[in-house]
């Protein structure tokens, strides 16, 4: 997981337009004429403020999202069916929480230190995947994690690995390469539920069906709402835009549900031959935005378990603390 | 906690029975290693990444986790990011290569030109005075 396709952001477009008004012009044209020629910006490299601001904001979400997202599925290890779905689910667990390891790093090196974004993580100002905060009530839940979520994330994860900033591609390089595992076997234990008993089918069909809004959701709004983000596309931060990545993640998921004899709980979904896109029901924007800003059921826990992990290991970390070492950001 | 938790591990935890917010301090994360892997003997040691880590010996341990549990790897290094001596970006062009160079390239010397010509002027017949051109 889980490069959360939709990044929030607090509207905050007065700021942004003084912020720009410092860039050097000429650096700025430098700069973008980089991009457009597919170069990679690096740590040391002079930035516009906003492509700054902006990057440490994506990546830090998106970091956080690998951390948080790791919670609904550690909770089943101890529950998995079998010897090798548990193994299968404690390599996944920790290739996510490594993922969020590789994922600081890199919005480390833009300079905003681990510290702040934990912080900023605890105290609510920073947000992460939605999608996290529903609860994984049975095994099923987690097959439906591992399969639709996880896809959903590479969708994302592989457009953001073509971006401009090269520490970011670099730990989606990695990331992508291991979540060819988590697909397959998601999908692996999916399939075998799907495949399996009437009981199994009848628990994996309710768990779709209970998933299949935040499933939606995971891009975010529609285009025709979404936060205006051409300059964003421009500098290679955004590389798709919420439409098209829900659009080819239907167009190569929807029917490996299908051909399973699984239904998904819209009635209207359906692949327009003419255009060769996929149409659907809206999900509800309102309960996406309500579940962001603290309203979903498990928004309280995941934050909760998250500073207990904070508390409980403190004593640790500052026994081994060094103060007087000198630290710097990574260097690429 | 308002919520039950469907893990029942969650529950036992009684989470938020204080709901302090909690600050972390800087440094509390330690310090930063930027961490090289080798794939194979006889390979350089790539850089990868960096983990956070209070002192080189725990670095090589959580090198070892998180660069070293899947692919093939004999061997790890690590080093503080701080110790890492790196040329400002914005002196790329001294690295430049002027086209001038190409006597420190091998492509900048045309030895079997000079050989098919040599072997060429053979076989033309010997000049009539007996000498070669
Ligand atoms: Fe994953
Ligand atoms: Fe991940």
């Amino acid at each position: 997981m889980y490069g959360g396709g939709y990044i929030f952001d607090e509207p905050n477009r007065k700021q942004l337009r003084e912020e720009q008004l410092h860039d050097d012009p000429e650096k700025l044209a430098a700069f973008e004429e980089r991009i457009a020629k597919g170069e990679k910006i690096e740590p040391g490299d002079w930035m516009p403020v906003e492509y700054r601001r902006q990057l440490t904001r994506l990546i830090e979400q998106h970091a956080h999202s690998e951390v948080i997202g790791a919670l609904p599925e550690g909770t089943w290890i101890t529950r998995a069916p079998g010897f090798k779905r548990k193994l299968a689910l404690i390599a996944k667990v920790q290739d996510e929480v490594g993922h969020g390891q590789l994922l600081y790093n890199a919005a480390e090196t833009l300079g905003k230190s681990r510290e702040a974004m934990i912080n900023d993580l605890l105290s609510g100002k920073s947000k992460y995947s939605n999608v996290f905060n529903y609860p994984a009530m049975t095994w099923a839940d987690v097959t439906v994690i591992g399969f639709l979520i996880d896809a959903a994330a590479i969708v994302n994860q592989v457009a953001n690995a073509k971006g401009s900033y090269g520490p970011y591609c670099r730990a989606l390089e990695r990331i992508c390469y291991e979540e060819s595992f988590h697909l397959k076997q998601g999908h692996d234990a999916l399939i075998e539920l799907a495949t399996g008993t009437p009981v199994q089918k009848a628990m994996l069909q309710d768990a779709l069906n209970r998933w299949w809004q935040p499933i939606m959701h995971f891009f975010g709004p529609p285009d025709k709402v979404s936060q205006h983000s051409e300059k964003l596309m421009q500098w290679k931060v955004k590389m798709a835009s919420n439409d098209e990545m829900r659009n080819q993640f239907l167009d190569a998921y929807v029917p490996k549900i299908w051909e399973l004899g699984l239904t998904l709980p819209d009635a209207h979904l359906h692949k327009n031959p003419e255009t060769g896109r996929w149409e659907y029901t809206d999900p509800d924007w309102d309960l996406f935005f309500k579940v962001i800003n603290g309203g979903g059921p498990c928004n309280q826990e995941r934050l909760q378990v998250r500073k207990w992990a904070e508390t409980e290991g403190r004593w640790v970390r500052k026994a081994l603390m060094k103060p007087e070492e000198r630290k710097v950001m990574p260097v690429a | 906690m308002s919520n039950q938790s469907y893990d029942p591990r969650v529950n036992r935890l009684k989470l938020g029975s204080t709901d302090d917010p909690i600050k972390v301090e800087e440094g509390e994360n330690w310090n930063i290693y930027e961490v090289f892997h080798q794939e194979k003997r006889g390979a350089h040691h790539e850089h990868v990444g960096c983990v956070h880590a209070p002192d080189p010996q725990l670095a090589l341990v959580f090198a070892k986790e998180q660069f070293g549990r899947r692919k093939k790897c004999v061997n790890l290094w690590v080093v503080r990011s701080a110790d890492i001596l790196a040329f400002d970006l914005e002196d790329e062009d001294m690295f430049a290569n002027n086209m001038e160079k190409t006597y420190r390239d091998a492509s900048g010397f045309k030895v079997m030109e000079k050989i098919n010509k040599f072997k060429g002027a053979g076989k033309q017949p010997p000049a009539k005075d007996g000498k070669e051109k």
